[in-house]
């Protein structure tokens, strides 16, 4: 575990901890946006068990692609990218470090923070443990696309629009599976099967997105 | 790389290839024969289709949509692998030429899988009774349509043509990962959701006489995208050589 992951997941955590109030808009975000569902839908208990699932995957997938943007963005500005990209180490283990320290600040306080949403929204007793475990597997997978998509993305001055154009396509499969284990679980069927297959793809994605990324940086940011 | 020089003649035309100049003049020489092959194969495809294969037992009239719609989405997916694989060997090789076609293939197959979209939705109004359903294909061809897009959207965002060349190759391949992926995900969501009212009409295997128009259009679309691509490499070939020697003259000489 050594070659820069760890040093680079330190790094950027204790960067996240001084700037709290950025590290936090995600988790602001999700639970705002979800109150609009009822505003918008309806306030029927009934009806929102219905959509619960769905609701809390869509809106945790909008909450990460937007703190996406900003996982190489500083260090770009900085000068700092330029350097990781320059040392002699492979470049797609500290990125992994990175994607990991990002994924602690979004995605995870995202997981923690759904069963309060699943509560407001009356979620239904059964769907609380897989919601919980399919966002833990699920954030992790956006984290590590997302991540593909930023470092294309982040030499361009406005590339936030651009990133979740490119992002959002990959997303599916993800929310396809993570909204499918909270659903089949509702329903009464066994929920392992979707969220196995949302455990695979975290690990391939574990596997091939920091080399995406990596050749991403690389061939973008350098010229 | 030394070793891929030494191993000639069979890389020569590899290398070749690689030249725009080289390119430009080869396919000029093939356009006209190509287009009057795709022009003849499209004009006796279609009539053959819309006017003389028999008509569908169940639908009528209005399965002869299928004489567009199938070669189109042929030619959607296909393109999308024609581009992925271009920018790999752009990645690869570093060739600028591969770089060219892989610009060349995303609107070509952007605009293919709109009209695949387009056709199923007018099909699905006398088939399905509505425009769109959340059909397996329907949303797959959706998503590859915004796969298109985004390789588009990241080409034209980069200033320098280098970066933005790299950038969407490597969203290309990024994409050809996921793929099968999409694909099998968005079958097991549609298993899962299956909507009652509509029923997909199973297609039985198709009458001969119904499959050789269908058939002789699918070889029509893949000339025509042949044409197509050569055209927009042409295109594009002049735009980032201006200031090479060869295409001034060209240009000014107004020559062919």
């Amino acid at each position: 575990m050594s070659s820069g992951f760890s040093d680079y997941l330190r790094r950027d955590l204790l960067l996240a901890l001084r700037r709290r109030g950025e590290a936090a808009s995600p988790l602001v975000f999700f639970i705002m946006v979800s109150t609009l569902v009822p505003l918008g839908i309806t306030p029927e208990s009934a009806r929102l068990a219905e959509i619960a699932p769905g609701i809390i995957w869509v809106m945790a997938l909008l909450a990460t692609l937007l703190s996406t943007d900003g996982l190489f963005a500083s260090d770009y500005q900085d000068g700092s990218l330029e350097q990781l990209l320059i040392s002699p180490q492979m470049l797609a283990m500290p990125l992994l470090g990175k994607i990991t320290a990002h994924w602690m600040v979004t995605g995870l306080p995202l997981t923690l923070a759904s069963p309060i949403l699943g509560v407001m929204l009356s979620l239904p007793d059964e769907g609380y443990l897989p919601m919980v475990a399919s966002l833990a597997l699920g954030t992790g997978c956006l984290s590590l696309i997302g991540a593909v998509g930023a470092a294309l993305t982040v030499s361009l001055r406005k590339g936030g629009l651009l990133l979740s154009l490119l992002v959002m396509p990959l997303y599916m499969p993800v929310i396809i599976f993570g909204s499918a284990t909270v659903q089949s679980a509702i329903d009464g069927f066994a929920w392992s099967g979707p969220l196995a297959i949302l455990g695979a793809m975290l690990a391939a994605a574990i596997a091939l997105c920091p080399l995406a990324a990596a050749g991403g940086l690389r061939l973008t940011s350098i010229n | 790389m030394n070793w891929l020089t030494n191993w000639s003649p069979s890389w020569q035309w590899f290398h070749r290839l690689g030249s725009p100049r080289w390119f430009y003049q080869t396919t000029g020489r093939w356009l006209p024969w190509l287009s009057l092959l795709a022009l003849a194969l499209l004009s006796t495809g279609l009539v053959w289709g819309l006017g003389f294969a028999p008509q569908d037992a169940k639908q009528g009239n209005s399965f002869r949509i299928i004489y567009l719609h199938v070669p189109a989405s042929f030619l959607a997916l296909a393109g999308y692998y024609i581009m992925a694989i271009a920018g790999a060997i752009g990645l690869i090789w570093k060739m600028k030429l591969s770089y060219m076609v892989m610009k060349s293939a995303a609107p070509i197959g952007a605009v293919l899988t709109f009209l695949a979209l387009f056709t199923g939705a007018i099909w699905g109004k006398p088939t399905w009774g509505t425009y769109w359903v959340w059909d397996a294909r329907v949303t797959s061809m959706l998503i590859l349509l915004f796969l298109y897009l985004g390789v588009l959207a990241l080409q034209y965002a980069f200033h320098s043509n280098e970066a933005g060349n790299r950038a969407s190759a490597i969203l290309a391949l990024v994409g050809t990962v996921n793929i099968p992926i999409i694909y099998k995900s968005v079958d097991w969501w549609y298993t899962l959701h299956q909507p009652a009212t509509i029923k997909l009409t199973s297609a039985p295997s198709m009458h001969p006489d119904m499959f050789q128009p269908l058939l002789v259009m699918i070889l029509g679309f893949y000339c025509f995208y042949t044409v197509a691509l050569f055209l927009f490499t042409r295109a594009e070939i002049l735009r980032r050589e201006r200031n090479s020697t060869w295409v001034k003259e060209l240009v000014m000489g107004g020559q062919h």
